[in-house]
């Protein structure tokens, strides 16, 4: 017989557990009664304090349940609303640097133009000066012009009055030969 | 040629799921019997509940060792006797005080009573005879307590209540007839 079969043919059976005190050494039935009664108060004992005890964990386990439907609910709570906050703030944070994107654009294209304007203006101050300067130049080729025949003229002048006079002859001769 | 039968033989999961699917069935027909044994014996529901989950923890330990030589209730039994025994042994050498203070007065014990259909007469009656009995059991040594109260509480048989405590037929008889002469002489006292 297995343990199972054992178990099962002893819960059926119940002849291990006679339902009525029918002991032969209980003759008297003052001792009998008493001792009925006497098991009928550990039953009911026993039954009370049992279904207190399995009440006791149910309740334990169901506070428990509580407890942790609590917290998951707070947890959820929690969780979305430091969601919520960590959406806006980085919103907040796109919104921002967006902001700061068109303004370091604005202040870019702000230079650019700055510098466009400073660079016509130094061309145009460039094309001045080209002109100024191109229209001084011809004046100043003549000034040099003339400088450099008043110099040779006085050169020419000066060489040809300082001719030594041991030349002269020659140059007399020049002339003689010349003229002849 | 002969057609054989092809048994397959039973994997351990199945095994272990088998064995887990008993115990729990005795479990749960089992526990209030050995509770009630254990708060009759002790008077401390407390304590009662502590020994109860020991003695089914130490049987789901040793469940796979529990050949089917006795009934499963005359095991459990027996087992519950022991932690009863190592209980009061401890409590003689530490606890003895705690123990004391947690357990049940006779008398509060004696105050459980189902009402049924008796007269008030008839239930204080009772009631008092319950007093008296509490009494005489709590005078009785741990053996004659434990023995009267399988026999009287729990209904089992003298060679389960033999087999529970590992004592011979002839002893548990002895043990049973010094302990009701000690009821007897409880209730002829005071009638």
């Amino acid at each position: 017989m297995s343990k199972s079969d054992k178990f099962r043919s002893d819960r059926l059976a119940g002849k291990s557990f006679p339902s009525e005190i029918d002991d032969p050494i209980v003759a008297d039935p003052i001792m009998s009664g008493a001792l009925k009664h006497f098991k009928a108060s550990v039953d009911a004992w026993s039954a009370s304090a049992y279904s207190r005890q399995k009440s006791a964990v149910r309740a334990a386990q169901h506070s428990w349940r509580l407890a942790a439907s609590w917290a998951l609910g707070c947890l959820l709570v929690a969780g979305s609303l430091a969601g919520g906050l960590y959406e806006r703030r980085q919103r907040q944070e796109a919104v921002r640097a967006a902001e700061i994107k068109a303004e370091t654009q604005k202040a870019a294209q702000k230079i650019d133009l700055a510098r466009a304007a400073e660079a016509e203006q130094h061309l145009s101050l460039t094309r001045v000066a080209t002109n100024i300067a191109t229209s001084r130049q011809p004046r100043a080729v003549k000034r040099a012009a003339n400088s450099d025949e008043d110099l040779l003229a006085t050169v020419d002048n000066d060489v040809s009055r300082q001719v030594p006079a041991a030349m002269e002859p020659l140059a007399q001769m020049i002339d003689g030969n010349g003229t002849n | 040629m002969a057609a054989g039968i092809a048994v397959k033989p039973m994997s351990a999961q199945a095994a272990q799921e088998i064995a887990a699917r008993e115990f729990a069935s005795i479990v749960e027909s089992h526990r209030p019997q050995i509770f009630r044994f254990l708060l009759a014996s002790l008077r401390d529901v407390d304590l009662a509940e502590t020994l109860t989950q020991e003695c089914f923890l130490k049987a789901h330990r040793n469940w796979s060792h529990f050949r089917g030589d006795s009934s499963a209730m005359t095991w459990l039994m027996r087992i519950a006797i022991n932690l009863q025994k190592d209980h009061w042994r401890n409590r003689r050498l530490q606890f003895w005080r705690h123990t004391q203070a947690n357990a049940v007065g006779v008398d509060e014990a004696g105050e459980w009573l189902p009402n049924g259909e008796r007269s008030a007469e008839q239930q204080i009656l009772a009631r008092e005879q319950v007093g008296q009995v509490w009494k005489a059991v709590e005078n009785l040594s741990q053996r004659q307590r434990t023995v009267f109260l399988l026999r009287y509480v729990e209904e089992q048989e003298l060679s389960e209540i033999a087999q529970a405590t590992g004592l011979s037929e002839g002893t548990v008889k002895a043990h049973l007839s010094r302990a009701l002469a000690k009821v007897r002489a409880e209730l002829r006292g005071t009638r």
